[in-house]
């Protein structure tokens, strides 16, 4: 049996529950990823990608349906668990960098391993310093988001979705905001890192160009899996 | 960072930094409410510890005397029938106090009494060539009045010097009859007593009243002016603190049967006065205290707001509730400290200028202002319980967002 890092059964998602507007807007999924796999989520604009990657990342709770994580069943879970559960197993890197601004490049790298461990030490020093020297950022480890430009943003927020080695690294549209060779630097860091460590990818992504690099593409229309298949030269 | 503080004081102390401009105005608020509190309750308490030591210097603070006598209608109102009668009061010559000796030796056993001084007072007349002025004639036993009132701390001219020829007077008197240390004055009762005294000492009770008024005697000297030879007429006490002298002197008059009048009693007026006065202090204090907070919280509900999207980032990286909440907390705990402390330092600087500035006529200051540190260390508490208190609202909010609509482009 190969290593399973998360399963969805049957999942949909309702929004505006018990409302005149409610409105289902995923119907059903089933999906399985594979440790180490770099898949690429694809679909039109409001079929759903976002909302599911939320769920995946228990950002949010589907309507119906199981999400396993490692094995694992996530609805018996209460709020704290799932928090707690969240920062170990996950990482996320989203479209608008969100680092905090408030912080250094380094500490922001450090931010989920302080929050794990409540205290910084040298320790995450150290660990987050190998991640900025990994995405190439090192010498920036003292500036702030403010002094870095879109891409450098976005390869910090790589090194900090990394921080605590998760499994599985969820991305939704993490170069949609940054010009094409940016976003090309910053697809190849991932894919890298990826396979540096093993670690399960799913990319939300409206290019297609980078879609066909990655090793599997799961395309979403109107909340369901339409395609969903490996890329030939991967 | 540092390894020393947890993540809750970085992120609060960095947020709080990197919101420069709103941080520096609520700190200055905060700042000016501690300043205004700090320095009003100095200036207060100074001005009422100077009134009650003004007041206290020249009275004891409880003094015993013979229940007066009640005066009772002769004939009982019938059934029925309303009857208009005028009961005149009976007239109050001095009197004694009934076994004033046993009295006294009780009094000493108190331990809620310091010291006890029988005292023999009454109305007289000082004469002076065709002059007269009517006085209040206080006859004592030096060594144990001193302890009820500090008179020699009080004498201007002359000694503290009493044998039964000598008398104390006021400088008031003095300059109203004209006349000096050294000088012989008459001194008469209604009662018949008549006896020619020699000024030993001149007093200044800082009361012009008192200065005016009171001649102090020998005990013997006032029992012969005022015919009540072996008598006294009151037996002052002193307590350990003179603002529980009025329950002291309710025990006190229960037990023995005697009137015990306190200075607190005595003052009435003047006790309704500074307690309005302090009742208005505190509801200004209350008042400066709620828009204060009101300011952090209103400061801190901003900030949330303007923060969402990175509280949702925390939370998605893994950080909890508990944290989130503990982060605006500690921002508003923070805040209300750093403004009590410069506050505290703005009212020792108005408190220090005050000194300067508030001076009598003579150059002497006006009335003591204190630094008291247990001042300083309330203010920095409230300031630090209200901050908190006032970033509980903002802190749930920013607990209980929701990751995902934080998130949202
Ligand atoms: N909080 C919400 N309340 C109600 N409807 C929502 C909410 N969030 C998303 N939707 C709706 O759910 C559907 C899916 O939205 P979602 O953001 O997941 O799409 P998406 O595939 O990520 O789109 P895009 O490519 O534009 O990011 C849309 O119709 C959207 O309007
Ligand atoms: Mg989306």
């Amino acid at each position: 049996m190969v290593d399973e890092v998360l399963r969805l059964e049957g999942v949909t998602k309702s929004y505006g529950l018990g409302t005149p507007a409610e409105t289902e807007v995923l119907h059903g999924i089933d999906l399985v990823l594979e440790k180490g796999e770099f898949s690429a989520l694809i679909g039109p604009s409001g079929s759903g990608k976002s909302t599911l990657l939320n769920i995946v990342g228990l950002l949010d709770r589907p309507t119906r349906g199981k999400l396993y994580i490692s094995g694992r069943d996530t609805s018996t879970l209460d709020e704290a668990a799932l928090t707690q559960l969240r920062g170990r197993t996950i990482g996320f890197v989203f479209q608008y960098h969100y680092l905090l601004s408030a912080f250094t490049a380094l500490e922001n790298v450090m931010m989920p391993m302080l929050l794990a461990n409540g205290r910084p030490d040298e320790q995450m020093r150290v660990t987050a310093r190998d991640l900025l020297e990994k995405v190439g950022l090192l010498p920036f480890q003292n500036s702030r988001a403010t002094n870095m430009s879109g891409g450098q943003q976005q390869r910090v927020a790589i090194a900090r979705a990394l921080a605590l080695n998760p499994p599985l690294v969820l991305a939704d549209e993490p170069t949609g905001n940054l010009d094409t060779q940016s976003a090309d630097n910053v697809f190849q860091l991932m894919k890298q890192v990826s396979a540096a460590s093993k670690t399960t990818v799913l990319l939300v992504t409206h290019n297609m160009d980078l879609a066909r690099r990655c090793d599997r593409i799961i395309e979403l229309v109107d909340g369901r899996l339409v395609s969903d298949r490996a890329t030939p030269a991967a | 960072m540092n390894d020393l503080l947890p993540f809750e004081w970085i992120a609060a102390i960095r947020f709080l930094r990197e919101g420069r401009l709103q941080s520096l105005f609520i700190v200055s608020g905060v700042a000016i409410g501690v300043a205004v509190i700090v320095f009003m309750s100095a200036l207060l308490s100074g001005m009422q510890v100077n009134i009650f030591k003004r007041v206290l210097t020249s009275q004891p603070h409880i003094t015993l005397e013979r229940p007066k006598e009640a005066a009772r209608p002769q004939r009982a109102d019938e059934p029925g029938e309303a009857v208009l009668a005028t009961v005149q009061k009976p007239s109050q010559r001095v009197s004694t106090v009934d076994q004033w000796r046993k009295v006294r030796d009780d009094m000493r056993r108190r331990p809620d009494v310091l010291a006890v001084s029988p005292t023999v007072a009454g109305p007289a007349f000082v004469i002076r060539g065709d002059g007269s002025q009517a006085i209040s004639l206080i006859g004592i036993d030096p060594e144990e009045y001193v302890k009820i009132v500090p008179i020699p701390e009080k004498i201007v001219a002359g000694t503290f010097r009493m044998t039964n020829s000598d008398m104390l007077v006021g400088t008031q008197l003095a300059e109203d009859l004209g006349v000096q240390l050294g000088d012989k004055l008459r001194v008469a009762t209604a009662a018949g007593g008549s006896l020619t005294l020699t000024i030993a000492g001149v007093f200044d009770m800082g009361s012009r009243g008192v200065n005016q008024r009171n001649v102090y005697v020998l005990l013997t000297t006032a029992q012969n002016l005022l015919q009540l030879i072996g008598g006294v007429s009151s037996i002052d006490l002193t307590v350990p603190d003179p603002m529980q002298a009025e329950v002291v002197a309710r025990s006190i008059a229960n037990e023995t049967g005697l009137d015990a009048l306190s200075w607190i009693a005595n003052n009435n007026q003047l006790f309704v006065a500074l307690s309005a006065q302090t009742f208005t202090s505190e509801m200004i204090r209350f008042f400066v205290g709620l828009s204060v907070a009101a300011g952090i919280a209103s400061v801190l509900v901003v900030s949330v707001v303007q923060r969402s999207k990175e509280v949702g980032i925390l939370r998605a990286m893994g950080g909890s509730r508990g944290q989130l909440l503990r982060v605006f907390l500690i921002q508003g705990a923070v805040v209300g400290l750093l403004g009590s402390i410069i506050g505290s330092a703005i009212a020792a600087g108005l408190i220090a200028a005050w000194r300067e500035i508030a001076r009598n006529p003579d150059g002497t200051a006006m009335f003591p202002l204190t630094i008291d540190p247990q001042l300083f260390a309330w203010a920095a508490l409230i300031a630090t319980l209200t901050g908190l208190l006032a970033a509980v609202t903002p802190a749930i909010r920013a607990a209980h967002l929701e990751p995902v609509a934080a998130i949202r482009g």
